[in-house]
């Protein structure tokens, strides 16, 4: 099977739509206001990020989207209705690459593959070879997790996530746990792919500057109660070079609006 | 080579220790027969087959026992990791009856089931399960959650999830309760043929307990060194394969 044809067959990016979410977390002492009141909306083939500091609940939002955590309030609707369950058309990428150690490289990318109703065997290793192939990973097809470096690891995630053709990509800071270079270099090629692909992804992190450089979007979120604050349009042209004056200057602004932010909700605390 | 020179020195040296102390005379040569003597009792207990028929029946009683051990044990376990009630219910008899030595069985399988094959079945099934048990549980309980959400993302649930995702994660515990299970097997089974004679097959257990009764010690000492071998070789056969492969996947052990 060739290249142009796989890509051909990529499913229409699908819309996701947050609508209304709250979410509690109850601990034997009291009740934390985790996610309050959150809508969002993420166009086919758009790039969105949530942006904001530890405990701000964006984690949490995306595993409501991603249907592993339900929401006490609301309802997050995809293109095959209301979300209630994890399912295979909103793949999730981990800030760990959660990758199996008992499979090899190639392994783990068939592993959504082979559940993937309606591919043969051959369709499925055509698929993970393209994709090993996509995040430059072919050498290393038959390497174990523990032989990849951190790097490398969140490539075959990402071409474990990509694989199946999920109408959406949730990311929950793939990328935090590696050195700068490593950063930068997938910083490329996830736009790379993003553009090749023409998938939906929502990519969350702390670092704004990543958002700025990857996003079509950026949410800005404050924490306690987790919130939504600002909404900013990136409008550089792509690629993006995360050492950009101009999109330096663009970080900064975010960077100021989401400190007024904190200021903001901790004055409301006290 | 270099290491297998090593080997054969050490043994070798043990040899020669052993004869050097039966040559001093201090010792009667019924209590501590020559090398030579015991190597004589196995070559001929080899070359009129009765040793190996003796190894045969043993064999075979521990490997099926083991592996009905095993086709309870393993699934008990996951099922056990299912639940705190199960735990705390199922996983603490299982916890109590693996504390039990296993040769505590024996009395119990005789008068339930007489002289038979099946009494001695039964001893090393129990001898097997109850390790195994506990170690699927903790392995289970000890994945790290990520796989399983991981898993679930990509459409994986109920059995497959169970047979592709929980059992492989879990296998470093599971083989390691694999090999307690084995280790409290074949004592068990052991001490179950020194202790009855059972008419339907003499294991080496009973052959070394005629050594016993005939005063013969060459034989004695030859079929334990029969039985320390069979052990080696199930650790050979059975499990270095295995944690090998975990090894080389999971990068764990020393180079």
């Amino acid at each position: 099977m060739s290249t142009t044809n796989l890509e051909l067959q990529a499913a229409p990016p699908a819309k996701l739509v947050v609508e209304r979410v709250s979410k509690w977390f109850r601990t034997p002492r009291a009740q934390v206001l985790a996610l309050d009141d959150i809508n969002l909306q993420v166009a086919e083939g758009e790039f969105v990020c949530l942006v904001g500091p530890s405990g701000c609940g964006k984690t949490t939002l995306l595993d409501i989207m991603a249907g592993l955590t339900k929401a006490d309030e609301g309802r997050v609707l995809s293109d095959d209705g209301v979300v209630d369950g994890p399912g295979r058309h909103r793949l999730v990428m981990f800030q760990e690459p959660a990758l199996f150690p008992w499979l090899d490289a190639f392994g783990n990318v068939m592993f959504g593959l082979k559940r993937k109703p309606g591919l043969s065997d051959n369709e499925c290793r055509d698929i993970a070879d393209y994709h090993l192939r996509l995040v430059g990973l072919e050498k290393f097809k038959h390497a174990f997790v523990h032989e990849l470096s951190g790097g490398m690891k969140q490539r075959v995630a990402l071409a474990r996530a990509l694989a199946p053709d999920p109408h959406v990509l949730l990311m929950d800071e793939p990328f935090a746990a590696l050195d700068a270079i490593t950063r930068e270099q997938l910083y490329g090629d996830i736009q790379d792919i993003w553009r090749k692909r023409k998938k939906t992804i929502v990519f969350v992190t702390h670092d704004v500057r990543e958002a700025v450089c990857l996003g079509d979007r950026v949410f800005l979120m404050s924490p306690s109660p987790g919130r939504i604050r600002e909404e900013f349009t990136i409008p550089l042209a792509r690629p993006r070079d995360i050492n950009s004056p101009e999109l330096a200057a663009i970080a900064q602004r975010i960077t100021l609006a989401l400190r007024s932010h904190l200021v903001e909700s901790r004055e409301a605390a006290e | 080579m270099r290491r297998s020179l090593v080997v054969i020195a050490f043994f070798g040296v043990l040899l020669l220790i052993w004869q050097a102390a039966t040559a001093s005379g201090r010792w009667s040569p019924v209590l501590l027969p020559p090398p030579w003597a015991v190597a004589e009792y196995l070559w001929d207990a080899a070359r009129d087959g009765s040793l190996l028929e003796a190894t045969i029946v043993t064999v075979k009683r521990l490997l099926i026992g083991y592996v009905i051990g095993i086709v309870i044990g393993l699934p008990l376990g996951l099922l056990i990791s299912t639940s705190h009630y199960l735990e705390d219910t199922i996983g603490a008899l299982a916890l109590g009856l693996q504390t039990l030595p296993s040769v505590c069985w024996v009395p119990l399988a005789l008068l339930w089931y007489g002289q038979t094959e099946f009494a001695m079945l039964f001893v090393v099934v129990m001898g097997t399960v109850w390790s195994v048990v506990l170690a699927t549980n903790a392995g289970a309980r000890n994945i790290p959650p990520i796989y399983a959400r991981a898993a679930r993302t990509m459409g994986s649930q109920g059995i497959d999830m169970w047979t592709h995702v929980i059992l492989p994660a879990a296998l470093p515990y599971v083989v390691s309760g694999m090999k307690q299970g084995w280790a409290f097997a074949w004592r068990s089974l052991m001490a179950a043929e020194i202790f009855v004679t059972i008419l339907t097959g003499f294991g080496l257990g009973q052959i070394l307990q005629y050594g016993r009764e005939l005063n013969s010690m060459d034989q004695v000492i030859g079929v334990m060194i029969m039985i320390v071998l069979i052990g080696l070789a199930a650790d050979r056969l059975l499990f270095s394969p295995w944690e090998r492969l975990l090894h080389r996947r999971w990068g764990t052990g020393i180079k």
